[in-house]
């Protein structure tokens, strides 16, 4: 009896003794049944991988992102000392990847944590006020879901201006409707039931009702929507960046870089095509890890797909 | 409940037949729905950082030149003023001047929606031929390997940016194997032979019995409008999969084969037949999207259409250009989206 059969003895219990230990328990399960996932597996190890890149990028790259050697530009695939060749400027593509998967993170990150929340507290409001609230509330989700997505992103950044915090807050204010939808509809159902007029009955108040027993039972259906949302992000943002609406030269985001090399695509594909690829392996991690979740944390949808 | 129920029907005031009903409460819907499109660009006009009316009236402006123009468009007034002057443009199709080329947007609009329409009509037929049979298939035979290759098509086209996609397609078929045209929608010695009729090239040449130009315009759309089609096909074939699987496990199904008919027959003429008006709002939204993903697709092809008109409008500071080329594509969708809803409540009895 080693020390790591107990402890997954101590994990796969039936019976849990505190509260901490049922939802360690249930972490444990989920984890164990995403593990028998192998394609959610390689999208969760291409992320990892993506973040330590992103982590450790200033020992990684072999060169300076920005440092320009105009002698040596436009280098191929595999010349000496620029494993992915160099850019117009002769930077390094290689170096400007790594440091561009920080941008990637950023903007994921910022837009992970803005759209998600609106949209979890616009929802969970209308579902749990109804009423008049309600309808507005709902009025106003349908008003930006019937808006085509990437239009609207480009409306708002002309307005805003260009640049990566605008291009965060564009997608964000086209992103949140779906979370609202799904959360109110989560609501309504948790409303209903029995456990909720019981601790209203022992007067918890709407805001510790809506935040302790509502917030926590839509968060896992939440998740999953995040992770499979990821990679339209991603894409969306590329795509401002491409247009020159997102991150300004000369950083080196992905949707940037692939629009410097659109000018030589037909002599120097590769400088075009290599951030195409980190765009396309990131983007595909999220929607295998996210396609992985939804059977772990949402089993009724998995058998539909 | 139930008395309750009981007593609306005893109201004195005759209740509204339900389908009157439902196509008042649809119509109000729809208008608050296009109220708060037009708000939305209201809004995002007001927050520009530009001064409108420098923009019109010049840097060097007097200030007389100056108040004329300021009070010609009517910012003396209260915002929700404005906004009514706003609206009734909007409803007379006047998106205001380019400040471009000085000429009313809605004409500009006019101009370059055929070039959009074409292609992403062209993109949802290459979707609807090709995904459709593909769900099915990938539905019937479950695990297969046309059900692995579908799941494939689908995750690729849900990672894969789609100006990637399009440079690498310009690469590899007309850099390398010069299979098709390049970008713009003809090639140089085939420009203005054919009178502009309709917009889409397409038809007009073909209108107007010009082969040569036909081929050639035919070269240069087939490339992007797959692109788009292979986009489409990723979502309608997903879809008709998910579909068709719900259909295939219900019980009427087995009561088919076990009364002996072919599978052919039960495929087609039972489950299908079934899943058809939802295959419609599907393919009406993923004409939607259509319309609006075609903005990518338009900059990395020349394409002139409404996508490429944003863009560069939003690039020079054009405002009235952008805006009204969002409306124009906001309207479009949501009608797109009305559509698709009225269909499923019209031909679904269950949608009720």
């Amino acid at each position: 009896m080693s020390d790591a059969t107990t402890w997954r003895a101590w994990l796969l219990t039936d019976a849990p003794t505190s509260r901490r230990h049922a939802r360690l328990a249930s972490f444990y399960k989920g984890w164990l049944s995403l593990r028998g996932n192998t394609m959610a597996m390689v999208g969760l190890g291409i992320l990892v991988g993506l973040l330590l890149m992103a982590l450790f990028a200033p020992y990684l790259a072999p060169h300076d992102w920005k440092a320009q050697d105009l002698g040596n530009r436009l280098q191929p695939l595999g010349s000496p000392g620029h494993v992915l060749g160099t850019d117009s400027l002769g930077r390094d593509i290689l170096s400007r990847l790594i440091y561009g998967s920080r941008i990637t993170l950023y903007i994921v990150t910022l837009v992970a944590l803005i759209a998600p929340v609106a949209g979890l507290l616009v929802g969970t409001i209308a579902g749990y006020v109804g009423g008049w609230a309600d309808v507005v509330l709902m009025r106003i989700t349908d008003i930006f879901l019937a808006f085509p997505r990437l239009v609207l992103a480009l409306a708002f950044v002309a307005a805003l201006g260009a640049g990566i915090e605008n291009a965060v807050l564009a997608i964000s204010l086209t992103a949140w409707p779906p979370y609202a939808r799904m959360a109110r509809a989560e609501t309504l159902t948790i409303r209903a039931s029995d456990y909720i007029s019981a601790i209203r009955l022992q007067g918890a108040g709407p805001i510790r009702i809506i935040t302790r027993h509502i917030w926590p039972l839509c968060i896992s259906s939440l998740i999953v929507r995040v992770t499979l949302d990821m990679a339209g992000i991603i894409l969306a943002a590329a795509g401002l960046g491409f247009l020159g609406l997102g991150a300004q030269p000369p950083s080196p985001e992905w949707g940037a870089m692939i629009s410097e090399g659109r000018r030589f695509i037909l002599d120097h594909w590769w400088v075009a095509t290599v951030p195409g690829l980190a765009i396309f392996t990131v983007s595909l991690a999220f929607n295998l890890l996210g396609d992985g979740l939804r059977d772990v944390l949402d089993p009724k949808d998995g058998g539909i797909e | 409940m139930a008395l309750s129920e009981n007593q609306t029907e005893r109201r004195p005031r005759a209740p509204l037949a339900p389908w009157l009903k439902s196509i008042l409460v649809t119509l109000s819907s729809i208008a608050v729905t296009m109220l708060g499109l037009l708000l939305i660009t209201f809004i995002i006009g007001r927050v520009m950082p530009i001064d409108p009316v420098l923009s019109i009236a010049g840097e060097r402006a007097s200030k007389e030149v100056y108040e004329q123009v300021y009070y010609e468009l009517g910012l003396d007034k209260p915002v929700i003023v404005q906004f009514f002057y706003y609206l009734s443009d909007v409803v007379r199709g006047d998106f205001g001047m380019s400040l471009l080329n000085a000429r009313p947007v809605s004409e500009d609009i006019r101009r370059v929606f055929p070039a959009t329409l074409e292609l992403a009509t062209l993109g949802v037929i290459m979707g609807i031929v090709l995904g459709v049979p593909l769900g099915v298939v990938a539905a019937v035979r479950r695990g297969s390997w046309i059900d692995q290759l579908a799941r494939v098509v689908a995750l690729v086209g849900y990672s894969m940016p789609i100006f990637w996609l399009g440079l690498m397609g310009l690469l590899v078929f007309y850099g390398i194997l010069g299979w098709v045209g390049g970008p713009g929608r003809l090639g140089i010695f085939f420009e203005d032979i054919v009178p502009t009729r309709t917009g889409m090239i397409l038809l007009d040449s073909a209108l107007a019995g010009e082969w040569a130009v036909f081929r050639d315009a035919f070269s240069h759309i087939v490339l992007p409008a797959s692109l788009l089609g292979y986009y489409s096909l990723a979502y309608i074939s997903r879809m008709t999969r998910s579909f068709m699987l719900e259909q295939m496990s219900a019980e009427y199904v087995t009561t088919a084969r076990v009364k002996g008919m072919s599978e052919r027959a039960v495929i087609w003429g039972h489950a299908f037949r079934n899943i058809r008006v939802q295959l419609i709002t599907v393919i009406a939204l993923s004409y939607a999207n259509l319309l609006e993903g075609s903005v990518l697709t338009e900059i990395i092809f020349s394409w002139p259409g409404i996508g490429s008109y944003i863009t560069t409008a939003l690039l020079s500071a054009d405002m009235n250009a952008v805006l009204g080329g969002t409306v124009v594509v906001g309207l479009i969708f949501i009608c797109l989206n009305i559509f698709s809803d009225l269909l499923y409540r019209v031909f679904d009895p269950r949608a009720k």
